[in-house]
This record gives structure tokens, sequence and C-alpha cells, in this order.
């Protein structure tokens, strides 16, 4: 991306958000409830979706057994807290949503199964689901080849744009170059130390982190990668004592996020001094449940959102997510990102007038939404959202606090040219 | 040996009733959609038949036939993949002409051992005999040395978890974690409309039946009885002069390839194949499925394949929380009150009824009853 | 200058990294205490091995919350208190287990594997449906967190330390149980010779039903222990199995002494390979060597001489 082009981008950028806030009132998008007798069934359904004079039926498909259901647990909150608001605001198109949940079991073939019994059996006008990219690439070619409609709330590791996705998670070009960016300007960092669970996502996401950071003329200074489930961190952490790096660059996942974090308290690395300073895309506040808040104390996350994030919309969200779910419950990036999806998809059918998948893929590009809890997001004409990417320090009581924000919303870009 | 004395005569109505149900009845009543399910299925089938050889029959407990049903099915997926990967299928990528997944790791051609993957002709004999071979390896280090039971187990079990994490970290070379996806055609022919799920069933289960006829050849031939000889006591038919590692490896080899075929089967009728069927989990799952059928029956093995899933089905859609409550007491269930599972119900309470009914019969359930191996042959 | 470091920095590494394996080391040693007591005794193999330990987890989680909420005062020794209660809890578990489950399968080894694999099953989803999908954070006492800086490089984490005397403590008290108590030399008798054991008048089956106990009690306490150094919920105890396994088979079954030697060799040669490479190729390379040299010497390091 040259700087020319990056200053025609955001002027649109701020063009559009402007015009997209003078156009909807925020209240509207609660409020203004359409009433189903001026959208006779036959006319916005005419291609066999459940959808009944009043009713319409979508699909929530995350794992809620195995491996995966500790971190999906929060989007399929996220999703039916957002889908009894819309439906408590006057529904979609004056009709009230039901869903039908089914269970991934955290196993890519049942995943496949579930979304075809959804979208074949069921009729679902929608699915909000998925949470790892395994399932979403098995599941693709079912949402391909029955036309349904996905709204995937995971950061991933970009490289796929499908007219049957909605992707309301940021893709790795979003999350990675603002955040090296952010660190190598105000932190003066000049040398990573990349860090990652063995798969597709830290795998892809350091090779774009690691090019960008060349391109800044900085220094990668080891690349590693564990297993999945690896419980043993103390080697790499003795490299990293010895490369003594300005930056670790860390993408690690699952239960391995919480030995890795332990062992590097434990090996004497306090990260509260920032030297080295600990940089992470996947440790939301969510995981930090399990890691505790006392051993990441100091750590920076690079994403979209954060639970602490002072606007209206944000407080407003926190407060009603606390109500539904219970008070202690925390919400991180993905949550939120799976908050979006249910809004979205309303508001691309309010838009098109019509459940039709064509149509409401039709009506999606360049829809705005005001509301986000992370605040103004935009479909971009590929399926992602622009969004914003935000750096938080991770606080004692598992909290992040925003440290930094981008000025501009930032363009999704799944297949970035010379990063691949 | 003649083919009508393979089975005895309640042993072909057994084969034929299964084969009535898989191919009249359940296309004539299920949708095309639970059809192509009971096909997936089916193909946790074909490992089940391999594990009541090897160790119903044989006592060879394997817990990592998930390695070879993970090698069918990835040798399948990769001609499939390339023959989906056609250079202007895949014009957007900086290499047209390779998988996507290797593009996007940075490989600029094709591995050469991807190459024969481009005839199907070879691809077929691969998915046979690449297994095979690993097998092979496997079962002549550990059988040559005697090592068998609990350890071949465990040391089976290692070797899928090795194979697991070697497959997601070579990803510019096998699709990593999310596997080989997108599989649209074979030789042209689009395999996921319905007609292709129909014919694909029907393949299937031919395949099945053919398999289970040859696993039945294996069990009524004298191998099959030096087979049972070997797992009660190994040492006599040692010194018999038998020489017994040989035939551990010799049926090891063919259980493996048996799954491979399921493999193969599985990546056609669910269009992908990913690392998640290679590890120990679906390894042990398999090695269930054949307990619940009844680890000495042939028929068992595939009724067994079919209840467990069709029961991990409907509990996960009825009570997605509770379905690991009941998949667990299921397992404990039958290895404590049903070690020959439900074919041992069979043939201890409904079939001396069916003898009394058919009194032609009688002949027949006796000799079963006399071959029946008494529980307590089930300890090593 | 040794490669690209000075002479100080490559000796300091290499005492970090002799302590890194020697953390591995007890770890392994803890892990898999507990399943050779079981597996060498009964030949039973508990694939619910990993869940008894995360059972021990739990436990040292509720007592923080216990501590913090009702004695905060006493909260810097509550991971004694804790380990205590994980280890007859989990024992109670094992005790019950053995009751209701495993003494019907003594006879047919390969069972108990399938049925202990139900039986994760169903604690896992019991740990999922009581204790919430998501991972848990155990707190610590301060004086467990932090390191003991000794150069500018060399640090000893606290926590390693204290992993590593528990592991000595335990191996200690199982070596003395089985070597020197009554009840030790019982449960060889019964190892050695189960029918003349019965006949000299040892209660052969109490001997099991404890030494069952022992082994997932002493899993109760491993699993304490981990939660300072990696992670509590419902599935974490999936993630130790392999290695566990590895570890009793590769020392030779009915050998503590085995099982001590193969939870060194394998976690010396993982943290001297992890050094040189990258994480996965070090587990791989590991795996394979231990599987190879196990199918060179399927006894394992070393064996018991005994009358089978």
């Amino acid at each position: 991306m040259t700087d020319e082009n990056s200053e025609n981008k955001m002027n649109i950028t701020r063009r559009h958000m402007l015009a997209g806030m003078a156009s909807i009132p925020a209240l509207a998008m609660m409020g203004g409830a359409l009433k189903a007798s001026d959208y006779p069934t036959a006319a916005v359904n005419t291609s066999g979706l459940a959808v009944t004079d009043d009713t319409v039926t979508v699909g929530i498909l995350h794992s809620i057994t195995g491996t995966m259901a500790i971190s999906e647990t929060g989007s399929v909150q996220a999703e039916k807290l957002a889908i009894e608001q819309i439906n408590a605001s006057g529904g979609v198109l004056g009709r009230q949503i039901e869903y039908i949940q089914e269970d991934g079991g955290s196993d890519w073939p049942t995943f496949a199964e579930k979304a075809k019994k959804l979208l074949v059996q069921d009729k679902v006008a929608s699915v909000m689901g998925c949470w790892t990219s395994a399932s979403r690439k098995a599941v693709l070619p079912v949402f391909e080849q029955y036309n349904g409609m996905l709204y995937y709330p995971t950061f991933y590791e970009g490289l796929e744009q499908s007219p049957n996705v909605i992707y309301t998670g940021q893709e790795a070009t979003q999350q990675i170059i603002a955040g090296i960016d952010w660190v190598s300007e105000t932190k003066d960092a000049k040398s990573f130390f990349l860090l990652g669970s063995d798969y597709i996502w830290p795998r892809t996401s350091n090779k774009i982190a690691r090019k960008h950071i060349e391109k800044l003329g900085h220094k990668v200074v080891g690349e590693e990668y564990y297993p999945l489930g690896h419980t043993q961190f103390n080697s790499v952490i003795n490299k990293i004592k010895l490369r003594k790096p300005d930056v670790i660059y860390a993408i690690v996942v699952g239960g391995s996020n919480v030995a890795f974090y332990k062992q590097l308290k434990a090996a004497g690395i306090d990260m509260t001094k920032e030297s080295p300073l600990l940089l992470t895309i996947s440790v939301t506040e969510d995981e930090i449940l399990g890691i505790g808040g006392e051993n990441i104390d100091g750590a920076y996350a690079c994403m979209k959102y954060f639970q602490s994030l002072d606007n209206p919309n944000n407080m407003e969200f926190v407060k009603a997510f606390k109500e539904r779910w219970g008070d202690e419950i925390v919400i991180g990036d993905v949550t939120q990102a799976a908050y979006l999806g249910p809004w979205l998809w309303k508001m691309a059918v309010e838009k098109a007038g019509s459940f039709d998948v064509d149509k409401v893929r039709e009506a999606s590009p360049g829809l705005e939404f005001n509301k986000a809890p992370e605040g103004y997001v935009r479909i971009h004409e590929n399926h992602h959202l622009w969004s914003k990417t935000r750096v938080g320090l991770a606080k004692p009581d598992g909290q992040y606090e925003l440290v930094y924000e981008t000025a501009d919303l930032v363009e999704p870009d799944p297949f970035p040219e010379g990063y691949q | 040996m003649n083919i009508t004395r393979l089975f005895d005569r309640s042993e072909w109505l057994g084969f034929a009733a299964i084969a009535a149900i898989l191919l009249i009845l359940f296309p004539s009543v299920i949708d095309i959609f639970r059809l192509n399910l009971v096909g997936k299925y089916l193909t946790y089938a074909f490992v089940a038949v391999g594990l009541v050889l090897c160790w119903g029959h044989g006592g060879i407990l394997s817990l990592g036939q998930g390695i070879f049903f993970g090698l069918g099915g990835y040798c399948m997926a990769m001609f499939l993949k390339l023959e989906a990967s056609t250079p202007e299928n895949t014009s957007i990528q900086s290499t047209p002409g390779i998988p996507d997944f290797m593009d996007w790791n940075q490989l600029t051609e094709l591995p050469w051992w991807w190459e024969p993957f481009n005839s199907l002709a070879f691809t077929i004999v691969a998915i046979i005999v690449v297994p095979s071979i690993l097998a092979f390896i496997i079962g002549q280090a550990m059988f040559q040395r005697r090592v068998g039971g609990v350890y071949f187990a465990i040391i089976t079990q290692a070797i899928a978890a090795i194979l697991t994490i070697l497959i997601v970290g070579q990803q510019g070379y096998t699709g990593g974690i999310n596997g080989i996806t997108d599989l649209r055609t074979l030789l042209g022919w689009d395999i996921r409309t319905d007609s292709a799920k129909y014919i694909l069933y029907f393949v299937n289960v031919i395949l099945l039946l053919g398999v289970v006829m040859i696993a039945q050849f294996v069990k009524v031939s004298k191998f099959g009885r030096l087979l049972v000889a070997m797992r009660d006591k190994e040492d006599r038919v040692r010194f018999s002069g038998y020489n017994v590692s040989d035939f551990k490896v010799f049926i090891f080899c063919l259980a493996a390839a048996f799954s491979a075929i399921g493999g193969a089967m599985f990546t056609l009728q669910v269009g992908f194949m990913s690392p998640s069927f290679v590890g120990i989990v679906p390894s042990i799952e398999m090695v269930i499925f054949a307990a619940v059928g009844g680890r000495l029956s042939l028929f068992g093995a595939v009724i067994g394949a079919l209840l467990v899933n069709f029961a991990k089905t409907t509990f996960s859609e009825t009570f997605p929380e509770l379905w690991l409550f009941a998949m667990g007491g299921l397992f404990i269930a039958v290895v404590m009150a049903f070690p020959n599972g439900l074919a041992g119900i069979y043939s201890t309470y409904v079939k001396p009824l069916i003898a009394r009914i058919l009194p032609n019969e009688q002949k027949a359930a006796n000799a079963a009853q006399a071959t029946k191996v008494p529980t307590k042959a089930l300890a090593e | 200058m040794i490669g690209d470091y000075t002479y100080v920095e490559f000796s300091s590494i290499l005492a970090m990294q002799g302590f890194a394996g020697l953390s591995l080391f007890s770890v392994f040693v803890l892990m898999a205490l507990g399943l050779a007591i079981i597996f060498g005794q009964m030949g039973v193999i508990n694939m619910a091995h990993g869940e008894f330990m995360i059972l021990g987890a739990y436990v040292t989680y509720f007592c923080s919350l216990f501590f913090q909420e009702y004695l905060p005062s006493l909260f810097g020794i509550y991971f004694f208190i804790a380990m205590i209660l994980a280890f007859f809890v989990s024992g109670a578990l094992g005790v019950v287990v053995e009751w209701l489950m495993i003494r019907h399968l003594y006879k047919r080894p390969l069972d108990t594997l399938l049925a202990t694999w139900g039986l994760s099953l169903i604690l896992q989803q019991f740990y999922r449906s009581v204790f919430g999908a998501r991972e848990v954070g155990v707190t610590l006492p301060d004086w467990l967190l932090g390191s003991i800086s000794l150069t500018d490089i060399i640090d000893v984490p606290i926590n390693g330390l204290f992993v590593m005397a528990i592991t000595l403590t335990i191996t200690l008290g199982v070596a003395f149980i089985m070597y020197k108590s009554t009840w030790g030399k019982q449960i060889r008798a019964v190892v050695q010779n189960r029918t003349m054991a019965g006949a000299v008048g040892i209660n052969t089956k109490m001997v099991d039903r404890m030494t069952y106990g022992l082994g997932c009690g002493i899993a109760g306490v491993a699993g304490s222990a981990f939660t300072m150094i990696g992670s509590t919920g419902p599935t974490a105890g999936q993630l130790y199995i392999v290695d566990t396994f590895l570890v009793v088979v590769f020392g030779g079954a009915a050998s503590l002494l085995g099982t001590i030697a193969s939870a060194f060799t394998i976690s010396q040669a993982q943290s001297t390979m992890e050094f040189f490479m990258s994480g996965s190729t070090a587990k791989v390379l590991t795996l394979l060597t231990v599987v190879g040299i196990l199918m060179l010497r399927p006894q394992g390091l070393f064996t018991l001489k005994i009358r089978r």
C-alpha cells in the first residue's frame, strides 16, 4: 500500500462515515420497526426459505461440546442476545427471528453436516456460526452449493473471499499491520521474536508480520511454532532471553496460551517493564480468564474491540450482555464480532426488502452499522468489514486499557499483495 | 473354497439382510441428506470390519486405525484437489495450477510426490498400498519383537499423534489443520450433486459388502482359525511351527487396507479430508464402533458403526450438552456388560429364539454356539 | 565467542536450558508416576488419567477461591492444603471407580482402556456442565510467583523449583511406600505372584483398590501442581495423555525407576532439541525417537523379571 493510496482511502472512509452517521440516526436502528403486512411473505421470500407471516428462522452453528466449546460459548451468547434485541425492537421486516441452534462438536465434518441440515432441511435464511478456520473451510462448499449466507465472527488469516460469507471479524492484515506500525513508532521497536501455535492462522499471520517488519527495515530475530496444546515453553523463553528482541510477537492459542504466559512470568520476564514488550493478536478478555490477569499484566493486544471501550454503544452493549448472561462474564473481540452478525443480516434484509440470499448478498456491500459496540463499521465489497484497529494494554483485573486506535477505518485486504 | 460355504445358512441370512437394508431399504425411505450421512457412517464400518479381524480375532488392538483411514483419505483428496486446481480455476493465484493452500504457502511448483496423484489409477493403487506399507513397517518392527497387547496399542496411538502433528505442521504440502478442502469433481463428474451422492452411496455399500466378504473368507479359512489360536495361546501356535509374527503383520496390513478404502470413500462422500480424522480420538472411536457391534462379528461391526454414529448425531441434535455422557456411558456399558457387543446379545438371546421357531436352524445355532469364543478367552 | 553469543551468554543458556530440562523432567515424573503405579501394578490402562489430574486442578481452584473469600490471611499456604485435598478427592474417586468398574475388568486389560476412555468422556462433560466450558485461572500466592535472579540472564522460576520439590517429595514418598511399608510389600507381592500373595493371606482385592486410589491421588496432586504452569479446563487433561503413556511405556511398565529414567531421557532430549529447532519439529523428533527405540526394545528401558 503506497502512501498516496492510503490517503485516498482514508478520505473516502471519512466521507462515507459522516454520510452514514447523518443518514441513519442511531435510535432509528433499534426503534424503527417495519410491519410484516407491508412485506407479504410471497414477495420477500421467493427461494423457499423458512419465512412465515410472523417469523423467520436463522441458524446458530457453533461448538458447544468438545475442545472448542471454551471459545465458542461467547459467540453463541452474543448472537442470541442480538437476536433477542432485534426481536424486541420489532424483528426483521416485521418478523420475529427464531433460531435453530446446532452443535458442531468441535468436529469439522459435523459442522459441514449440520450446515447442510440447516440449509437443506430447516431452510434457514442465514447462519451465524463457525469459529475456527478449519470449520469454516469445511462448511464453505456447503454454503456455496446450497447458496446460504454465513456470518463468521473470528479474526482469521484471510486468503478467502466467498460470496456466501460475511466476515465480521478482522482478517490478518487489518489486525497485524497497524499493530506493528504502532509498536515500531511509539515504542521504537527494532527487533521482533515471532512465536505461534503450529497451524495456519499463526503461520500466515507471522508471515505477514515478518514481511511488514522487514519492510519497515526492522529485524526478525526468531520465529518458532509449537504444536497445538503444547504446555512447555521454557526452551523458547530461554531463546527469547538470549536473542533479546524488543518485541515478542505471540500468536499462541488455546490451552497453550495459559501455559505460555504463566511460564513467561515465572521465568522473570516482567511484561510491565516492556523489555521485551509483548504484543499478541490471540489473547482476548476471554482467554485472560484462564490465564489469570496477574500473569499477563503489561502485555499489549492488537485487535478491533476491547470490553473497556469507552463509547455509548459499547456501554449499552456490555450492560445488556451482563444483564442477559450474568455479571461475571467478559466480552472479547470475537464475541463482539459475533454480535454484529444478526444486526448486519437484519440491515441487509431490510435494505433489500427481501430474505432471499441473493438479494441480501447484493445489499450487503456498503452497509453501514453505527450501533456496533466497536463503533462505526461498514461492509466492504470483499465481504469483510472496514473497522478500526486498536491496541490495548492488559491490566491485572483481566481487562484491556485502550492505548491506541487507528484514526480511520482500516481496509480489509484478504489477499494482500506483497505479503504472501 | 466354494463361495456358498463362505457363510453358514444363518450368516447368509444376516448378510442378505444387511445388504437389503443398505441397498434397498435405506435408499428408498431416507432422503439424500440423511443417506449421505449413512454413507459417511458406513466408511467407518470399513475400519470396524478391519478391527474385528485384527482385534477381535487376532487380539491385536490398534489405537491408530485413524492413521490408515487418514492416509487413504488423503490419497483420494490429493487426486481430487489436483483435479480441482486446474490453471483456469486457480488463475487468481500467483502460481496457477497448484492447490490453493500451496500457493498461500509460497510453493511455486507442485512437490514431486504430489505429481503421481494426477493419475486416478495411481491414486487407487496408492490408497491401498501406502497404508499397507506403513502397516507392514510398523507390524514387522513390533511383531518380530513380540510386542503386543497394551504396548502395541500405545505405540500405535503415539504414531497417530506424530502423524497429526506432521500433517498440521507441514501445511504447505498437506493443507495443515484445515485439511484438503473444496473438492469438486472426479474425472469431470461433479461429486457434490445429489445424484452423485446416490451413486457414491451405492459404490460405498458394495465395496463394504465386498470387504465383509473378504473378511469372512479370512475368518473361516485355516488362517482365521490360526488367528484365534494365536490370540488365545500364542506360544502354542509358535511351538507348532507357525511364524506368528508373519500372520500378525498380514492381518494388520489387511485391516489397514480396509481402513484406507473407508478413508477414500469418506473423502469422496464428505468432500474434504482433514487431520482431525487421523489423530487419537477418531482412532479410539473407531475401536468403539467395533466393540459396540461385537468385536467378533463382521456384521456387528457394520451395525455398530451405524448405530453409534446415528446415536451421536441424534444425541447431539437433541441434547447437545449431554451427548458425551451418553457416549461415555455407552462405552462403559458395552465393555462391562456386553463384551461381545450387539452381536453377542443377538447370539445369546435372539438366535436361540429363532432356532426354536425354525427347527432346521437348530444345527447351525448349535454350531455357532460351539465356535463362539467364551468371554474368558477375551482375557490375554 | 561461540556462534553469535559470548561465552557468558552461552554458558548461562546452557544452565537455563539444563534447568528447563529438569523442570520438564519433574513435570513428566509427576504426570507418569500415578499411571506407572496403576499400570505396573495392575496392568490397567487408565485413559482417564488426565481427567483425574484435572480434578485435582479444579480442587485447587476452588481452594483458592475459598481462601480468598474466607481465610485471606492464610492464602499464602493454601496451596499445600489444596494439594492434600486434591490427593484425597482424586484418590477417593479412584477408589470408587475401581469398585464400580475396574475390578470387573482385571482379566481384560485392553478393555480397561476402552472403559476408562468412556469414563474420561463422562468426566470431561461433567466438568464442563458443572464448572463451565471456559478455562479457569487459579490465583497463586505471591511467594510462588516470579523468579530468583542469579545473573543478568539466569532467572530461576520459583514455581519451577516448587514443582521439582513436590516431585521429589512424592517420588520419595512413593518409594518409601513401595519398598518400606507393609502395604508396599503387599503390593509388590501381588504384582509378582497374585495367587501366592492371596494364599499367604494378603487381601489382594483391597490392595488393588488402594493402589488404584493411590495412583489416582498422585494424578490429583500432579494436576494441582500443574495449575502453576498450565491451563485448567474441562479438556486440559487430554493434553498430557500421550506424553504420559509414552513415558510409562518407555520406562518399562512395572518399574518405578524405569519411569523416572525414561522421564529424564525424554525430557532432556526434548528440551535440547527444542533449543536447536522449532518446537513442533522437536516434538515430532522426540516422539519418533521414542517410538523407534520402543520398536527395537519393546520391553522399555527397565523391566521386572516376573513369572507370567
